[in-house]
């Protein structure tokens, strides 16, 4: 089975749920309804043989006027009996803020899904021990959503960490959402 | 050395005499001090990979007395920050710079643990004298074995200025007088 086929299964099984399908120098993704994404990993991994979750990660759509909702997960995933990879992509709801846990699936999503909440603050319901994991407990931000400063913001928790803000001066260039050119997108340096 | 020395006087033994050094109590100190910094080492990024090369056959740190690395901070002189000190770290470095015994010096390898290095970052501490003081500062990311080096000569021409007994002396004095 190659990738086409699998995602080809992927749409005709659930054709209401599968929005879009992109295919890009063979890699193909399917972005499926949030409120079928589990049903659909659990397909993938029981009869399409996606044994292998190689990745889970997130997208802050912060600042697009074009997305629904404001954060996206992303499941990579890999099959080692047909050598091929799988990527399927799933809004969150913003009401709701939160995602099914994929751990009772693969058992290497845990620690993936704990750096998801640590930080972007996903909630995921299901999951056995959701706390942070880069991040102490007490920390009360989510560091890498847009609306977070990159030199940070200043926290205590006493006698466990604290947090400062670092000198940026002009900074490195920070990507932002925008239609224009990758000039705009990614300035040399921008005022935070 | 002269035939003449023999006829002089039997009780002054020659051989004793290049063994007698005439110096200050605070010379003293500080010169033994200085040639046995044992390190603290404090590797926390790829500037340990470079600690340890400076410890290893080619650098030879042993040269300057420095070749002890302690894993016990109750052992050790001098701490050597190698690397990037993250917040979540950081208190922990401090705890341990707590727990060395005085006299106890501080050297700051590289840039990440001088100034927090390139990492401008939420998650990174700016230089790892704001929870320790430090005593010399190596510039390099990483810094090479040579520049650690140089970095602890100037550590030890330094410990070689130091007047402790003299404060310690002075210090006695003010208490007993006040």
């Amino acid at each position: 089975m190659t990738a086409a086929d699998a995602a080809n299964a992927l749409q005709t099984k659930f054709a209401s749920a599968v929005s879009t399908r992109l295919a890009f120098r063979g890699e193909e993704t399917l972005k499926v309804d949030p409120a079928s994404l589990k049903a659909v990993l659990s397909h993938c991994k029981t009869d399409l043989g996606f044994d292998y979750l190689v990745d889970v990660s997130s997208l802050d759509h912060f600042g697009d006027d074009h997305a629904q909702n404001r954060f996206e997960m992303v499941y990579e995933l890999y099959s080692y009996r047909d050598k091929i990879h799988l990527r399927i992509r799933s809004e969150v709801p913003d009401q709701t803020g939160k995602v099914e846990s994929v751990v009772d699936l693969w058992p290497t999503a845990n620690w993936h899904e704990r750096e998801v909440y640590d930080m972007m603050g996903i909630d995921f319901s299901g999951h056995p021990d959701l706390r942070r994991i880069l991040m102490w407990e007490g920390y009360p931000f989510f560091p890498l959503r847009k609306d977070f400063p990159l030199g940070g913001k200043e926290t205590d928790v006493p006698d466990v960490a604290f947090t400062g803000t670092a000198p940026l001066a002009g900074g490195p260039f920070v990507t932002v959402a925008a239609d224009a050119t990758t000039v705009h997108r990614e300035p040399r340096s921008r005022d935070l | 050395m002269s035939a003449s020395g023999n006829s002089i006087a039997a009780a002054y033994d020659s051989k004793i005499e290049g063994n007698i050094i005439f110096t200050q109590v605070d010379a003293a100190i500080n010169w033994m001090r200085s040639n046995s910094l044992w390190p603290m080492p404090m590797g926390l990024a790829c500037c340990a990979i470079e600690l340890m090369a400076s410890g290893a056959s080619r650098f030879d740190i042993a040269r300057f007395g420095a070749e002890v690395m302690r894993f016990s901070p109750r052992q050790s002189d001098v701490m050597i920050v190698a690397g990037t000190v993250t917040y979540k770290m950081a208190l922990a470095v401090k705890r341990i710079w707590d727990q060395m015994a005085e006299p106890k010096w501080c050297i700051a390898m590289g840039a990440c643990a001088s100034s927090g290095g390139m990492y401008r970052s939420y998650a990174v501490l700016q230089g790892i004298d704001h929870l320790i003081p430090v005593d010399v500062y190596i510039s390099g990311c990483p810094p090479r074995p040579e520049a650690l080096l140089e970095g602890l000569m100037r550590l030890q021409r330094k410990i070689g200025k130091e007047h402790a007994l003299e404060d310690q002396k002075r210090e006695l004095i003010a208490e007993l007088t006040a």
